[in-house]
């Protein structure tokens, strides 16, 4: 078999593994699938009347609004989920073993991103699918909403990376609040429940900082079929993925030398 | 009451004492369950307070200050974080079996539940107080004045022990920290789905809003929420205390049926 190969049946093992065990395993699968809708349900039903307050101008609606951050929050997390699955895979001793067989330990990694690309696709659909149905409008056309799929999938990568990163570096299922409280932070620190320009204190000048706020609004953009904000959020999801790259594969040669 | 029922009252209340105590001091020594207890409400508290400021703008909101209306939030989550540290610790002395042995002693059963909730009661005093004087330092408004703060601070303590006591319920019945653990989504669920971001009356989406009227938590936010920006209001104080004193009644009666199922077990 070719070194090319090779790799390609790491990644595609690592990945079939990683699916397969979620999908077999309602405990994991559940709170993935069930806390974006929670989240999707609680915000654009509770809070809807925020769209009325003034000079809150977004024309698809506060569901809409809503299903981006939804949508990118699920992605995150179905990311951070991932490393949680290679922390646990270290504690178990099954990663250590993996890293002995596998001859390109970054094709291990890889496999996992793939499979937490498949599963965000899963969740992704499954409240795009509630929020057609609980009336959301797109003004976005197929162009916007291929490029929306491209953000989250962006987003999700990202937070995989960050948290596979930690789980290297810990190998243990004991750091899953060192991946999880970052991504919860860096979410809510964005304009979560009104546009930016309607933020007001410290919190206004937090989310100008907060990279994850261009990516929202590029999200909320492809929604409403704006180009406003679409080149900066992709130039930040984009960043923080080749960020945390670099950071899961030194984590990744600290997990060898462990090894 | 002759002499030695007198010493078997005292010698009760001394094991209970006890049980107590190291209910009490058991989360002082892991920080790990205290600081999350009392930062995640205070950060969401400071997100939400700020992200939805703007709120105030719609007609009929009840106050100038999203903050006062937002600072009931804080003292429901620290009710939850008090479900689920007093179940996960009494899931651990299952799990260890130190409970079988505590059970092999002469202590009553109703004495061995009150012990083991003291942590719970405990840790609501702390984070009441916490919480309470952050909100002062924030500039958060006091209608019903110190008063209020009192009166908010017996409903803490009130809801810590009902929910405290659901989750003592959920780790007696299974004898597993894991499931104490996946009470918390549950509790998470019940405390958006209330009228935490929004009063009731505002709340535009129709099932949303029925739901939030059925779910007790709504009316355990809004007694605390009442002695923030109202004063004095009768009506939502005696919803608070009546829901608060409902939780009570429903958990400690299931926990004592499930800590009787698990005695008879040992």
């Amino acid at each position: 078999m070719s070194d090319r190969a090779h790799t390609r049946s790491v990644v595609l093992g690592v990945a079939w593994r990683t699916l397969h065990r979620l999908y077999t395993t309602p405990a994991l699968l559940l709170p993935s699938l069930v806390f974006p809708l929670f989240f999707f349900l609680a915000f654009a039903g509770g809070l809807s009347s925020i769209s009325k307050v003034p000079n809150f101008h977004y024309p698809p609606g506060y569901t809409a609004f809503q299903f981006a951050f939804v949508l990118l929050q699920s992605s995150a997390f179905g990311g951070v989920f991932t490393g949680f699955g290679i922390a646990a895979d270290f504690e178990g001793g099954f990663a250590r073993r993996l890293l002995m067989a596998a001859p390109n330990h970054k094709a291990v990694l890889a496999g996992y991103a793939l499979a937490a690309l498949s599963r965000t696709l899963l969740t992704g659909a499954i409240v795009f699918g509630v929020g057609l149905a609980a009336g959301m409008n797109v003004d976005g056309n197929g162009v916007d909403l291929f490029g929306l799929i491209g953000l989250a999938l962006l987003v999700n990568f990202a937070a995989g990376m960050w948290a596979a990163g930690i789980a290297l570096r810990f190998r243990s299922i004991q750091a899953g609040p060192f991946m999880q409280i970052p991504v919860f932070l860096a979410l809510f620190l964005a304009p979560v429940y009104v546009p930016q320009s309607l933020l007001k204190g410290w919190i206004h000048a937090v989310a100008g900082l907060n990279p994850v706020t261009a990516v929202l609004n590029a999200a909320r953009s492809l929604l409403a079929g704006s180009d406003v904000h679409i080149a900066l959020g992709f130039a930040a999801a984009a960043g923080l993925s080749a960020l945390f790259v670099l950071w899961a594969l030194r984590g990744l040669r600290r997990a060898e030398n462990a090894t | 009451m002759s002499r030695t029922r007198r010493a078997g009252l005292a010698f009760t209340l001394m094991q209970m004492g006890q049980l107590a105590r190291r209910s009490v001091m058991r989360p002082l020594r892991q920080p790990a369950q205290i600081v999350p207890a009392l930062v995640f409400p205070l950060f969401l508290l400071a997100v939400n307070s700020s992200g939805l400021s703007s709120a105030i703008n719609l007609p009929g909101f009840p106050t100038r200050s999203y903050l006062t209306f937002a600072l009931a939030v804080p003292f429901m989550q620290g009710a939850l974080f008090a479900a689920m540290n007093a179940g996960t610790d009494l899931a651990n002395d299952v799990e260890s079996g130190f409970f079988n042995r505590l059970a092999l002693t002469p202590l009553p059963a109703p004495a061995l539940l009150a012990g083991m909730l003291g942590g719970a009661l405990a840790l609501g005093v702390v984070q009441a107080v916490t919480f309470l004087l952050v909100g002062v330092a924030a500039g958060a408004g006091f209608a019903a004045g110190t008063g209020g703060a009192l009166t908010i601070l017996a409903l803490s303590i009130v809801m810590s022990v009902g929910f405290g006591s659901l989750g003592a319920f959920v780790a007696l019945r299974t004898g597993s920290g894991e499931a104490v653990q996946t009470m918390f989504p549950l509790f998470f669920v019940s405390l958006f789905l209330s009228s935490m971001s929004l009063p009731r009356d505002l709340i535009q989406t129709d099932w949303f809003r029925t739901i939030a009227t059925y779910n007790p938590v709504s009316y355990l936010i809004e007694g605390i929420r009442s002695l923030l920006i109202t004063g004095w209001d009768a009506h939502a104080l005696a919803l608070g205390f009546a829901v608060a004193a409902g939780v009570v009644a429903v958990g400690l009666a299931a926990a004592s049926l499930a800590l009787r199922t698990r005695l008879v077990r040992t």
